[in-house]
This record gives C-alpha cells, sequence and structure tokens, in this order.
C-alpha cells in the first residue's frame, strides 16, 4: 500500500511538472543561442546547464564573463542570484529533512524554481502525504523539466551560431530577467528593494571590479528587510 | 571574453557553490530554525541582485556603445509591465522582444 501511494505520487509529480515545460524549454534555448553567440563552446555551454542549472545565475555568469569582470566578481555575482536556493532549501527541510541523505543529496541537486514552487504548494495542501510520497513527488516534478533544461541548451547552443546580430539578442538576457524580475514584485517591500537595487547599481556603475552590483544588492537586501518590518510594526498599530 | 581554464573554473565553483546554497538546510540544518532576520535577508536576495544587474544594460546598452536607446528602453518598460500585471514569464519576454524589433524597425 506505501508502494502505491509513493507510485502515485510519482505520477502526480510527473503531471503537475509538464506546464513548466513552457517556461523551460524557450529559457533553456536562450541560454544555448546566448551562451555560444558570448563565444562559449558546446562543452562549457552544457558544463554550465549540467553543473548549475540555474538559469538566473548562468546569465547572470555570462553577462559578467562578457563584461570581462574578475573571475571572484562572476562568481558572486551569481552565487548571489542563487542565495534564494537556501532559501528554499529551509522550507522544504521541515517536510523531506527526515528522508535518507543520498535522496536529500538529489533533491538539493535538482532544486530548481519550478520544482520548488509545485513541491511546496502540494506539501502544504495535503498534509497526510508521508516522506516517501513527497520526495517521489518531487522526483516527478523534475522528471521531465530537468532533461528539457539540458536538452534545449543544447538544441540552443547549436543553432545559435546561425542567428545574424540584426536579431538584438544582446538584449535578450535583460529582457529575460525583467520579465523573472515583473512577477517578483509581490509585496511594497520587494518593490522597495527592486528600486534602491536599481538605483544603487547605477549610482555605484563607476566602483571597479562591478562591486557596484554588491552595494547595491547588500543595500536593496536590507531595505527589503526593514520595509518589511516597518509594514509589520504599521499593521499592529 | 575568458579563456577556456577560467571558464571551467567559473562552471564548477558555481556548480559547487549553488549546490552548497541548495543542500545547506535540507541536508546540513536539518530541522532547526534560522533566526528571523536571516531569513527576512534571504527573501530579497533575488530582488536585489537582479534589477541592479539589468539597469545598467538597460540604460547603456553594450550594442549602441553605451548611449541610451529608445526601442531597449522602451522594451525593458514593456517587459516589466507585462510581468508585472501577468507574472507570467513568457508573457513578459515575449511582449518585450515584440517591442523591441517594433522599435529597431520604426527607428533603426
Amino acid at each position: 500500500m506505501a508502494a502505491s501511494s509513493t507510485k502515485s505520487a510519482y505520477w502526480k509529480g510527473f503531471r503537475d511538472g509538464i506546464p513548466f515545460l513552457l517556461v523551460v524549454t524557450p529559457f533553456a534555448l536562450l541560454f544555448g543561442v546566448v551562451a555560444t553567440e558570448s563565444g562559449l563552446n558546446l562543452l562549457e555551454t552544457m558544463g554550465f546547464s549540467i553543473v548549475v542549472i540555474a538559469g538566473a545565475s548562468q546569465f547572470t555568469a555570462l553577462q559578467l564573463m562578457n563584461d570581462n569582470a574578475p573571475t571572484l566578481i562572476v562568481i558572486a555575482s551569481a552565487l548571489a542570484v542563487n542565495l534564494r536556493m537556501a532559501m528554499y532549501s529551509a522550507s522544504l527541510t521541515p517536510y523531506v529533512g527526515k528522508a535518507p541523505i543520498w535522496k536529500r543529496a538529489f533533491i538539493a541537486y535538482f532544486m530548481v524554481d519550478q520544482a520548488y514552487a509545485m513541491s511546496i504548494v502540494t506539501y502544504e495542501t495535503r498534509p497526510e502525504m508521508s516522506v516517501a510520497a513527497r520526495v517521489a513527488y518531487y522526483f516527478g516534478v523534475i522528471t521531465l523539466i530537468v532533461p528539457f533544461w539540458y536538452l534545449f541548451t543544447l538544441v540552443g547552443a547549436m543553432v545559435g551560431q546561425s542567428i545574424p546580430p540584426e536579431m538584438a539578442l544582446d538584449f535578450a538576457v535583460p529582457i529575460t530577467f525583467i520579465a523573472m524580475i515583473g512577477p517578483m514584485l509581490r509585496t511594497p517591500a520587494h518593490i522597495a528593494a527592486a528600486a534602491v537595487s536599481v538605483a544603487l547599481a547605477l549610482g555605484f556603475a563607476w566602483v571597479p571590479y562591478n562591486l557596484g552590483l554588491m552595494i547595491a544588492a547588500l543595500g536593496a537586501m536590507m531595505t527589503g528587510a526593514q520595509t518589511e518590518l516597518w509594514l509589520e510594526r504599521k499593521a499592529r498599530t | 571574453m575568458t579563456d577556456t581554464a577560467t571558464t571551467w573554473f567559473i562552471i564548477f565553483a558555481l556548480g559547487i557553490g549553488t549546490f552548497a546554497l541548495r543542500f545547506v538546510f535540507i541536508g546540513i540544518i536539518g530541522d532547526r530554525a534560522l533566526p528571523p532576520w536571516v531569513l527576512r535577508h534571504l527573501r530579497y536576495t533575488a530582488v536585489a541582485v537582479l534589477p541592479g544587474l539589468v539597469a545598467p544594460l538597460v540604460l547603456w546598452p553594450a550594442a549602441t556603445g553605451g548611449t541610451p536607446d529608445p526601442a531597449r528602453l522602451a522594451a525593458a518598460l514593456v517587459t516589466l509591465g507585462v510581468g508585472y500585471l501577468t507574472k507570467n514569464v513568457i508573457y513578459a519576454i515575449l511582449s518585450g522582444a515584440a517591442t523591441l524589433y517594433l522599435g529597431l524597425y520604426l527607428i533603426g
């Protein structure tokens, strides 16, 4: 009985993951195209998508490498984009923290935005799920998403070289990032953080080694946190 | 652009670092709770980094030698607006791209 409920949880996850292919496929294609346009070879492009599997940070690294930023700044900025993964990790822990360590390691490797978002909603609405069923569900969600991410990076990398400069692909990365920012602006605190990030990044653009971005990110995180506290206090009084 | 050895160094450093971020709580910290002030700052990381990364690219695009470009500015605004209103990344990308090409066609 336990085995069959685990199996059905896996297939439910599998079905729930399918709509996200619409997001993952073009994003992976775009990464493949932009990476090869920036001069990465096929192996390096695939290396990014397989070793890192985190689109936004891959684009961040690529952009800064194009700007010839120092290696340390490239890594620090791209990792800063992925700090949200630590949030995901923290929020999944109460639900799957008791699974075997090797399964948790795989959960960590496959922790993409879509897998997290779908899983946490399901865990919250179905508290009766066993730990094994939750893990099975998670792996169900990523069963198609992750191979599609690899595959379409490859397709993008292969067609990338044949795209002419009139296509203005230089702007594909900014547009993709801005498209991701829009839905993130859920609360006044998020909007305040984003506004401060823009203002400080432009104001400190003269700082060498792209450190202006680090200054902007720190200032914006503090702005978000303080705005949240201030709104909470205001709501209470 | 960066040389091959550096590129692979970046790929693996980023891969290991990203795995560490994904694994830190689920694998190591387990059920122990984090201080609320840490979580409160972590919540805003993505929204603190991405806009700052993008703003100079929008205002001073390399393709135009750093001169502000009306087509790119319009595309950025449309993308942000559609993304904010629809909460849909794909719609936002498509409308931004459409605005960019229309702008380049009309102006460029």
